[in-house]
């Protein structure tokens, strides 16, 4: 079990503010991931919740406990460390028994376990080797088996990726997946990687500088962001937005249309630009429109087949259905 | 970055490490000052009451005070010049490509091993004896009349002394230092033209110059407090009473602590002026 | 510096510090060949180098007459027993300053350098009365504590440095792993710490071993390390270079061993992190 509940917690370091009053709730079994640009305060949250760092004020619940004043190591979760914080000075099997020791677990059940958390991860044949000799990619499954041995109310992984090249980081993401989807505990995912989060949650939080800008499923936040710091956030390549007697039309002070939402055509459309640098990347092409007249480019994805040259004045239709309208402050009108 | 749990806890922990220091520092300052304003002779009386700044000027105008100065300066200054000069060429020297680097440094540093009066016997009986050292012998070798180092050179004799127990300290971290040097740097330099001389002068003295600075100041405290040196070799004769020597023989050998202890406070005074100065240069490097 | 040098100048460079080493090294080297001979080649003119009698006489004669073994154990003693209590004390200390730095850690850190720096002499009587007192003059627990307490400073700077260099997210990885504080000094950072606390074990053992000045001024004859038991040489048993050499290559054996591997550690030992 492992719902977990903040309720408003907040974090000053001195005078700095880092976390303004927040409410989060983070159901048993879901996937959570917590993104947003670096210093957003999404670390700090995650450290507030594992107990590494004292909350100013506010409280947090596990399982409707209160667990504010509870030392981390009697909070029953498990933390994936961004730069995996295994023990170099033990075997891989020790590094994985550790928690099992420190809770005085009986040594054939802390064999099995970890017997079983190594065929999980296919660390079998590297049980004796030290963490100096293992790679990237390994030393991520030990640090994740040493997490799931202990069968915790809840995982928190900080930014567990980050170290791995962009080929493994792909496979390891699939990995977690599929672990919590067969294992159903709780998870909470730093990141700030919206690709991973997107990919990943059930339920996005994203933050801004300690505040809690949005919170969703993958797809409510692409379809309906709630203002445009996550517009922007989510989706890539990032949302065209358009101020401006366009964005008037649609009674809105600004408009954003995604990249993918606008038809491309030789001959005729809404707007018409020049064609910039273009990207290439096999399935998709990415051009990067100037002189439109409404923005300072206006980027487009196109099909990969599609070959406009530098240069090239081209004419774009935006699906009128998909434009997203914002107020003056930037809010998302309904 | 920590929880109020682990902040209380580094606080206890450190508390025996802390309050331990803080008695080894005040309590004996403290009994140190204390005596330095009485008339304290354990021999002769005990305490004899209180006695103002008597000790302080006595200890100023008695007539071993300003010799006292003139030898520890002497041998500090004498012994600082010799190990930072020899420090800077010899390091030099080690760090250049050569057969056997890791010997000859090891050859090199040994001496900083010895213990003092170990260093101080030998020198003096089996180097320095005017009969049966072999100084004595390598001038009776060219004919010259041997010369009794230690009453004729007392100053020479404890300066070659010292500084043979401290180059190798001065050249190991001068030779750090050295190493640490980046070599693009002087790469760069001569790429740019600097002849080799001139990329010595303008990059590796300036690189070495906190090095340098370091070990003058480590040095000094260390050389302002000399002991078993002088204590096995003139034992304060012939001149070679250092402050040190003379606190410690008014201390312990006439035993008039009041006036030795005021001696003491002029010593403290004087390290902590050389400590400020290093403090700062080390702070500078801590970034805690 | 991947660039060929001159064999002709790798060779002057080697012939050169090769002079100035042994020339530097000659002493100690003279000492050690000194206590194989006799009295008599001691001091003969011309002084015999290496073509000798080489005898073990002196060796078995300090050991008979001046009791060697009990000085070399009050050594190991007191030069162990203080390293190994400043260790103890320091350890905690130092993990509280590296992994829970405070505004103050860096006032207190030069602080306790400071005490270091304090001179002996300043504070001979006190500690002396002190001693009288407690009845600890001449005992090997008075001088354990004394040079624990001179060393302490440098045992805490040393670890502090060490234990920066240690990923304070092991120990937030340990402590999420259910370790208490004690686990997780006794578990993790002190095996990942091993190599650190050797040197500043090596490095404070030569300090105490060599220390000449509360060694010489408060211990007699039941206490007394190996530099007091130089020391009883002064005069004029110092005349019989064959025994005083004997007796000093003793003293300094262990320690010039020891030194040599201690290297890399005495720079940063001595000079507090300040050059490295």
């Amino acid at each position: 079990m492992g719902r977990i509940t903040l309720d408003k917690v907040t974090k000053s370091f001195g005078a700095t503010e880092v976390i303004p009053p927040l409410d989060l709730t983070i159901e048993d079994g879901e996937f959570a991931v917590f993104v947003g640009p670096s210093g957003c305060g999404k670390s700090t949250l995650l450290r507030l919740i594992a107990g590494l760092e004292d909350v100013t004020s506010g409280t947090i619940r596990i399982d409707g406990e209160d667990a504010t004043m509870v030392p981390p190591a009697k909070r029953g979760l498990a933390m994936v460390f961004q730069s995996y914080a295994l023990y170099p000075h033990m075997s891989v099997r020790k590094n994985i028994a550790f928690p099992l020791r420190m809770a005085k677990m009986a040594q054939d059940e802390i064999d099995r376990r970890v017997q079983g958390a190594a065929s999980v991860l296919n660390l079998t044949d590297y049980l004796d080797r030290r963490p100096g000799q293992l790679s990237g990619g390994q030393r991520q499954r030990v640090a994740i088996g040493r997490a799931i041995v202990r069968e915790p109310a809840a995982f928190l992984f900080d930014e567990p990726l980050s170290n791995l090249d962009a080929a493994l980081r792909v496979g390891m993401r699939l990995e977690i997946s599929e672990l919590h989807k067969r294992l159903a505990t709780t998870m909470i995912y730093v990141t700030h990687d919206q690709v991973e989060a997107m990919t990943m949650a059930d339920k996005i939080v994203v933050l801004r500088a300690g505040h809690i800008e949005q919170v969703g499923s993958p797809l409510e936040l692409y379809r309906e962001p709630r203002n445009l710091f996550v517009a922007g956030f989510i989706g890539s390549p990032k949302m065209n937005f358009i101020e401006g007697a366009e964005a008037a039309k649609h009674g809105a002070h600004t408009i954003g249309i995604r990249p993918e939402h606008i038809a491309v055509s030789e001959s005729e459309g809404a707007w018409s630009g020049r064609v910039g640098v273009s990207e290439h990347l096999g399935s998709d092409t990415f051009f990067h429109i100037h002189d439109t007249g409404l923005a300072e480019t206006i980027t487009v994805r196109a099909d990969g087949e599609v070959g406009f040259r530098h240069g090239d004045r081209i004419h774009l239709t935006p699906r009128d259905d998909v434009v997203h309208k914002f107020d003056a402050k930037g809010l998302r009108i309904a | 970055m920590a929880t109020k749990a682990s902040r209380s806890a580094a606080r206890v922990m450190m508390a025996p490490a802390v309050i331990l220091l803080l008695g080894w520092m005040l309590v004996p300052l403290i009994m140190t000052l204390w005596f330095s304003v009485r008339t304290y002779l354990p021999l002769r009386g005990g305490d004899l009451g209180f006695a103002g700044i008597d000790n302080y000027i006595r200890f100023l105008t008695s007539s071993a005070f300003w010799p006292a100065v003139v030898a520890t300066l002497t041998i500090v200054v004498g012994a600082l010049l010799i190990t930072v000069v020899f420090g800077v060429l010899l390091a030099i020297l080690l760090d250049q490509p050569m057969w056997g680097q890791g010997i000859v440094r090891i050859l090199v540093i040994a001496p900083f091993f010895v213990m003092p009066t170990v260093s101080g016997l030998v020198w003096k009986n089996m180097f320095l004896d005017s009969v049966n050292g072999l100084f004595a012998h390598v001038f009776k070798f060219f004919g010259a009349t041997p010369v009794e180092w230690m009453i004729d050179k007392p100053f020479f004799s404890i300066i070659l002394i010292v500084s043979w127990q401290w180059l190798p300290f001065a050249t190991l971290i001068l030779l750090t230092a050295i190493q640490s040097l980046d070599s693009e740097q002087l790469e760069a330099a001569e790429m740019d033209g600097a002849p080799p001389l001139k990329r010595f002068w303008f990059i590796t003295i300036p690189h070495l110059s906190r090095a340098i600075t370091v070990v003058l100041l480590i040095e000094t405290i260390f050389l302002l407090s000399i002991f078993a040196e002088i204590f096995v070799t003139t034992a304060g004769a012939f001149g070679t009473k250092t402050l040190t020597y003379l606190i410690f023989q008014r201390v312990l050998e006439s035993q008039n602590v009041g006036l030795g202890s005021a001696g003491g406070v002029y010593a403290i005074i004087l390290a902590n002026i050389v400590a400020f100065f290093l403090m700062r240069i080390v702070g500078k490097n801590l970034d805690a | 510096m991947a660039r060929a040098v001159t064999s002709r100048r790798k060779t002057i460079n080697t012939a050169l510090a090769w002079g100035v080493g042994l020339i530097i090294f000659f002493p100690i080297l003279w000492t050690i060949l000194t206590s194989f001979k006799t009295e008599g080649d001691a001091i003969t003119y011309p002084p015999k180098f290496l073509f000798f009698d080489w005898t073990l006489e002196n060796y078995s004669i300090v050991q008979d007459r001046s009791d060697y073994m009990r000085y070399l154990w009050n050594s190991v003693i007191i030069a162990g027993g203080s390293t190994l209590l400043g260790i103890i004390i320091a350890v905690p200390a130092a993990w509280s300053m590296a992994f829970v730095p405070s505004k103050r850690t860096k006032d207190i850190l030069m602080w306790m350098l400071s005490t270091k720096m304090l001179p002996a002499v300043g504070v001979l009587y006190p500690i002396y009365l002190m001693f009288i007192k407690l009845g600890l003059l001449d005992t090997r627990i008075g001088l354990v504590i004394v040079l624990m307490l001179i060393n302490l400073p440098i045992i805490v700077w040393m670890l502090y440095t060490y234990f920066k260099e240690i990923p304070g997210e092991i120990l937030e990885a340990a402590r999420m792993d259910g370790a208490s504080l004690k686990e997780e000094i006794l578990y993790v950072l002190t095996p990942m710490a091993i190599p650190g606390i050797a040197s500043t074990i090596l490095l404070n053992v030569i300090l105490a071993w060599n220390e000449a000045f509360w060694t010489l001024n408060l211990t007699a004859a039941k206490a007394g390390p190996l530099t007091a038991f130089i020391a009883s040489y002064s005069s004029p048993e110092g005349l019989f270079y064959a025994k005083l050499s004997a007796a000093s290559t003793m003293a300094i054996a262990p320690i010039l061993i020891l030194g040599w591997f201690s290297q890399k550690q005495l720079v940063r030992g001595l000079t507090f992190g300040a050059v490295k």
